[in-house]
């Protein structure tokens, strides 16, 4: 699989959210991007989903064009991402049901996805009897279950506590180094960003551009570890300055 | 406790109340026993109220019968099998306009909820029909359909699809928009979109909506069978008018209470069954 953003722009009116937008993924990798908000973040992955329509330039998926949503990018939101009437085996089976899959493919697939996401138990539990962090491990497991090339995650834990957030962040990166997903994550938090990315794109406002990009080349056996060693520090703090250098100075 | 924590203490309860005066805290929850209590009051005493004024003969039994001869002219119409006949008229009627008005409304309002096209195409003629009143249609509609059940039954579907069609549109509005996206995203047609998420999602309000609107199909059909009917509870009030049967009018006064209060128990047990989800 490869992705391909060229020259990519989207005006809102007299408004450009996002202005000549460049770069590529392939199969496997984990890519960041990491703005304040306004940056056009989420414009650009709604852009690669096919929800909203480029103002100009190119998103190609193995060589063809994105026109539409489609289950080869699967999405995640950060709010009200289940189906509030389905238990979470029935979330998980959704977008298989939608396609038409048989009855037990879809019987096996759900079982297996919710053993990946680690919540076998929850099967039968609707999504208000969830927590937070369950709920987007349903999401993602409902977006995996129909076999898509590439991950889109917008601010996926941007709603969760702290400290459910790092266990949702261990997560998601020891799911990716199991599984060898492709992933696409957004987020304003910039140790998200390179706590579980190969490879950051800083996003500057106004309008939204890559300012920066960056190769994560961390040891991320132990994430724990990792977010006190001082080689992340200071990535982080660097990461940090370029991101705060773009607000309006204050007084 | 220093002497401020003991100023802002007694403030707290004092503005809390004690007695009945606790009643009217905004933000507090009497316990279950006082609701309970309360709501029999509720019913039970405007009851007790109009056995002591008609005991006491405080008002002519020609305006106001008593409790004991309302009951007695209940059960003598339920013997003779006019309100049964009555009553089966009346739903009837009710549960043809009200069923037609929401076979239509549903996937209309839906269909405004979601395409702002279809919205704006619709929104202004509806606005407008709705504020012509439905009684007002009677003449045309027995002059288009005669004075067989037809012309009620129009009546009903045209006094509620109007608001029907709106609140449904609106409780469609509600439906987050990242349940839609995601479901595109999973490789959802539009069909499926609309009747398997937004359908879906919205059906709690939908059933509230028509919980709320069939109060007004039960008006409307009291309001037909005035006009022209042979059977119905609306047409028997008329009748005992002309005899003076206070008591038969407080009777199918009554029955009309009752069996709309079944109707919205009804609704509530239905939206509880099939949405637990939401409830």
């Amino acid at each position: 699989m490869e992705l391909l953003v060229q020259n990519l722009s989207k005006r809102f009116g007299d408004k450009t959210v996002l202005e000549d937008i460049n770069f590529s993924m392939q199969s496997g990798e984990f890519v960041t991007f990491v703005g304040s908000s306004g940056c056009g973040k989420s414009t650009l992955l709604r852009l690669i989903a096919g929800l909203d329509h480029p103002s100009s330039g190119r998103i190609h998926v193995d060589g063809s064009p994105v026109e539409r949503p489609g289950p080869d990018r699967g999405m995640v939101f950060q709010k009200y991402s289940l189906y509030p009437w389905l238990n979470a085996a029935d979330n998980v089976a959704f977008g298989m049901r939608l396609q038409g899959m048989t009855s037990a493919d879809v019987r096996d697939r759900t079982a297996y996805f919710l053993e990946v996401v680690g919540l076998q138990e929850a099967a039968t539990k609707l999504p208000r009897e969830l927590s937070g962090g369950m709920q987007q491990r349903v999401a993602i497991a409902r977006a995996l279950a129909t076999n898509p090339s590439v991950l889109l995650l917008d601010e996926p834990f941007g709603a969760l506590d702290l400290q459910i957030r790092e266990t949702m962040q261990d997560f998601l990166l020891k799911l990716w180094q199991r599984t060898g997903l492709t992933v696409l994550l957004i987020t304003h938090d910039v140790e998200e960003a390179l706590v579980l990315a190969q490879r950051v794109h800083v996003l500057a406002p106004n309008p939204g551009r890559i300012i920066r990009s960056l190769d994560v080349t961390l040891n991320k056996s132990d994430l724990d570890q990792l977010r006190l060693s001082s080689e992340f520090l200071q990535l982080r703090r660097s990461l940090a300055t370029s991101l705060r250098q773009l607000e309006p100075t204050i007084g | 406790m220093t002497a401020t924590a003991a100023a802002a203490t007694k403030g707290r309860n004092a503005g809390r109340g004690t007695g009945l005066l606790s009643l009217f805290t905004l933000g507090a929850t009497p316990s279950a026993a006082v609701r309970s209590g309360l709501q029999v009051a509720s019913l039970l005493l405007p009851l007790l109220a109009w056995a002591a004024i008609a005991s006491l003969g405080l008002v002519d039994e020609k305006f106001l019968p008593s409790p004991g001869a309302v009951f007695r002219s209940l059960a003598s119409m339920a013997e003779s099998g006019i309100l049964f006949q009555d009553i089966v008229a009346s739903t009837g009627r009710v549960f043809a306009g009200f069923l037609l008005a929401t076979v239509l409304a549903v996937p209309i309002g839906i269909c405004m909820g979601v395409y702002p096209a279809v919205c704006a195409l619709c929104e202004p003629l509806i606005a407008m029909l709705r504020y012509m009143p439905a009684a007002a249609f009677i003449p045309l509609l027995i002059i288009y359909l005669g004075i067989g059940e037809e012309p009620k039954i129009a009546l009903i579907f045209l006094g509620t699809i109007y608001f029907n069609i709106l609140m449904v549109m609106d409780a469609v509005k509600f439906v987050p928009k990242e349940l839609i996206e995601t479901t595109l995203t999973l490789g959802g047609r539009s069909r499926q979109v609309l009747v398997q998420v937004v359908a879906r999602y919205s059906m709690p309000s939908i059933i509230d909506t028509l919980r709320i609107n069939i109060a007004t199909s039960w008006n409307l059909v009291v309001v037909a069978e005035l006009v022209a009917a042979e059977v119905g509870l609306g047409k028997r009030i008329q009748l005992a008018q002309r005899f003076f049967r206070t008591d038969q009018i407080f009777a199918e006064l009554i029955v009309l209470g009752l069996i709309g209060f079944a109707i919205d128990m009804g609704f509530r047990l239905l939206l509880r069954l099939s949405c637990r989800w939401a409830v």
